[in-house]
């Protein structure tokens, strides 16, 4: 086209007007959105992903929590309260273990979430108007989790043994009650939520800031061009990878510092474990979730294609791990799912040194799984990166 | 015998279907400059990531100095300093952070002090702490290179270098990169500026992934075999509208107050020129001296052709 038949046509030129303009960015706008798969899926998977958690995986009122008996006395009243233990839903028993040593054990590790105790000669002493009491003992970390099973133990029992009760010792049933139930609510006594939420806090704020500052580490490198320099230099990919990390795992530990003293000087939560233990597995844990977000960044295409994995990521850990819900209320494929989260491993780990004072043999494997997670995730980012730009 | 810095022979390298450097074959002496041309998407940045480890070639082989470059990519970045033809460097590390980090990277002993000696060369002891990526385009190219020849390499590759950079901080670099030649140095350089293809020692062309010519640019011109006049006078614009049209001229291309008007047969070309001569009285023909642009951009046609 000449020069003079351009100019002829831009004389014709009217303004476009307001809805013209608007609507050439609109095209622009969803031409660049179908080009962006990411942001595509992430609006499909989003609303999907939010409604299936919330919607099935979640429950405030977890029922079949594990259980454990310890029964002492094996007569037809003993089972009758079992049996109405477990008709209420709320208890799953797992298995009879034969001393409170083991109990204990499976509670503290987390295994269980309840363990009763029926006492020898329960039945003889329900009998003589002895008036026996039947231990439960529940783990109370979380006191969403154990509420209504505790407030629902009481009233079943009670007609259970009512039901059993009859002919000659029936006049045992006119007394107030023909036992007792003592409770125990362990770890967190007087049920404070803070107690709860504040060491899983930990976690969630680890996994949240570590995954986003590794996971735009490569990324960043790819998208500002200095990745072309980086790979004609003599540096191998495990020396660049470490290297970005380790500045973050110390960051890490400051952020570690500020919570941990926090939860302990301010809201009041005990730290009966070890510190150090708590300081070296939550240093395990910031590595494993840097060691993820690293992974991301080297698939992802650019940095907002990684901001939108983490978050992909950071969902179900958040939701699935016990922190926001009890674990024990999800269904079973949520709890499978919850299983290979490191959050959820961390949580266990951060409550039972802080709440439960346990040690590193309660928690071996947790602490296996979370190095597990950080060794797969490395492997996988060193085999992602690419040495070259092919 | 002159010693060889580089030596690739067969170099071929796709991207999905495309083609993008094909059968290249490059030796290039041991402290030259050796100049690498070719419009856009040639294959020139291809080629020369393929000799720094960046891509691994398809087919083909060849050694940087003495290494092999399917297998001994790391020996290979050690020695060599490749210049991006994007700047490269970290916009938000100071000029002196980033020279330490290239330093260190390449395990040069006492990263701060180097830093320090190659800031001084660079003319920038001043701006020591000034953010590279507020640098302006010519100061950030010179900031690129001081960081390429940092670890003392024996090859630089160095990617359209001056793309965007004014004449003064243009003709600085090369002689700076002639400065490093004379030291022994091999520098390959691909441009797009006629005039530093004629500060190479030798040249070569690539279009669409073929390397087309190669030499010295005396050479690349003579082989060429290109005749050329230059017409002066007015209205140019239609003069080579018409010309464009006549059998044996080939290329027609307006330099300012004149135009070149070429053709790869000189007889043909002659006869052209004596008949539009004939037709028109207005304009002031000589016999001139085909250019290296010229030549490449016949080239250039040549190969369109080819692959049409």
């Amino acid at each position: 086209m000449s020069a003079a038949a351009y100019h002829d046509i831009e004389g014709e030129r009217r303004d476009p007007g307001f809805l013209r303009r608007t609507w050439a960015m609109v095209v622009k706008e969803f031409v660049q959105m179908r080009r962006d798969r990411m942001t595509f899926a992430t609006m499909i998977f989003v609303p999907v992903l939010q409604l299936t958690l919330f919607g099935y995986a979640i429950n405030t009122d977890p029922k079949h929590m594990p259980a454990v008996v310890l029964t002492r006395d094996s007569g037809p009243l003993t089972r009758a309260v079992l049996a109405a233990l477990e008709n209420t839903d709320y208890f799953d028993f797992k298995e009879q273990v034969r001393d409170p040593e083991e109990m204990d054990r499976l509670i503290r590790s987390g295994k269980v979430q309840f363990g009763i105790e029926i006492p020898a000669s329960f039945e003889r002493d329900v009998r003589r108007g002895d008036r026996p009491a039947i231990l439960v003992i529940a783990d109370a970390t979380d006191p969403v989790a154990t509420g209504t099973a505790i407030s629902a133990v009481q009233g079943v029992v009670d007609t259970a043994l009512r039901r059993e009760l009859r002919g000659p010792d029936a006049e045992v049933k006119s007394a107030p009650a023909p036992f007792e139930v003592t409770l125990q609510r362990r770890y967190n006594p007087e049920g404070i939520t803070q107690y709860n939420i504040v060491p899983g806090l930990l976690g969630v704020v680890l996994t949240m800031t570590m995954m986003m500052f590794t996971a735009l580490a490569v990324t960043r490198e790819i998208e500002r061009g200095t990745m072309e320099s980086l790979l004609s230099m003599p540096i191998k990919p495990i020396e660049i990878m470490i290297g970005k990390i380790a500045p973050f795992v110390l960051i890490g530990f400051v952020q570690m510092t500020i919570i941990i003293s926090a939860a302990h000087f301010v809201f009041g939560v005990p730290i009966l474990g070890s510190v150090t233990l708590l300081v070296a597995l939550s240093t395990l844990f910031a590595a494993s979730n840097l060691a993820v977000g690293y992974t991301f960044s080297t698939v992802a295409q650019n940095q907002l294609q990684a901001v939108q994995m983490t978050f992909f990521f950071f969902l179900p850990n958040f939701l699935l791990s016990g922190f926001a819900f009890p674990f024990r209320g999800m269904p079973h494929w949520a709890q499978a799912i919850g299983e290979v989260l490191p959050l959820t491993h961390f949580i266990r780990i951060v409550r039972g040194i802080m709440l439960k004072g346990n040690g590193f043999a309660d928690m071996q494997i947790d602490a296996a799984a979370l190095l597990i997670f950080m060794v797969v995730a490395m492997g996988l980012a060193l085999l992602r990166f690419r040495r070259t730009l092919d | 015998m002159k010693e060889i810095a580089i030596d690739v022979t067969g170099l071929t390298k796709s991207f999905g279907t495309r083609t993008v450097v094909h059968d290249l074959s490059l030796q290039v002496p041991k402290g030259e400059i050796y100049g690498f041309l070719g419009p856009n998407g040639s294959g020139k940045t291809t080629t020369l990531r393929m000799l720094c480890g960046l891509l691994t070639p398809d087919s083909g082989r060849g050694t940087c100095l003495g290494y092999d470059i399917l297998t001994e990519s790391d020996e290979i970045k050690r020695k060599v300093g490749y210049m991006t033809q994007r700047f490269s460097l970290y916009t938000d590390l100071s000029i002196r952070e980033n020279l330490e980090f290239v330093a260190r990277v390449y395990g040069v002993p006492d990263p701060r002090q180097a830093a320090r000696e190659a800031i001084g060369r660079l003319g920038l002891s001043t701006r020591t702490d000034q953010l590279a990526g507020e640098l302006s385009g010519g100061w950030k190219q010179r900031l690129a290179l001081g960081a390429c020849i940092l670890p003392q390499p024996k090859l630089l590759l160095l990617d359209e270098p001056t793309a965007g950079v004014d004449p003064k901080a243009r003709r600085e670099f090369w002689d700076e990169i002639h400065n490093l030649a004379a030291e022994g140095i091999t520098v390959l350089v691909s441009t797009h500026y006629m005039d530093e293809a004629e500060r190479c020692h030798e040249i070569a062309y690539i279009a669409f992934g073929e390397l087309l010519a190669k030499g010295t640019a005396r050479e690349v011109v003579d082989q060429s075999k290109l005749s050329t006049w230059i017409v002066s006078g007015a209205d140019l614009h239609r003069l080579a509208a018409k010309l464009e049209t006549c059998d044996g001229i080939d290329m027609v291309a307006p330099f300012g107050t004149e135009l070149h008007v070429s053709g790869r047969n000189k007889r043909a070309l002659d006869a052209a020129i004596a008949s539009a001569k004939k037709a028109d009285g207005a304009h002031r023909w000589t016999r001139g001296e085909p250019s290296l642009e010229d030549v490449f951009i016949l080239l250039m046609d040549k190969s369109k052709d080819n692959f049409a």
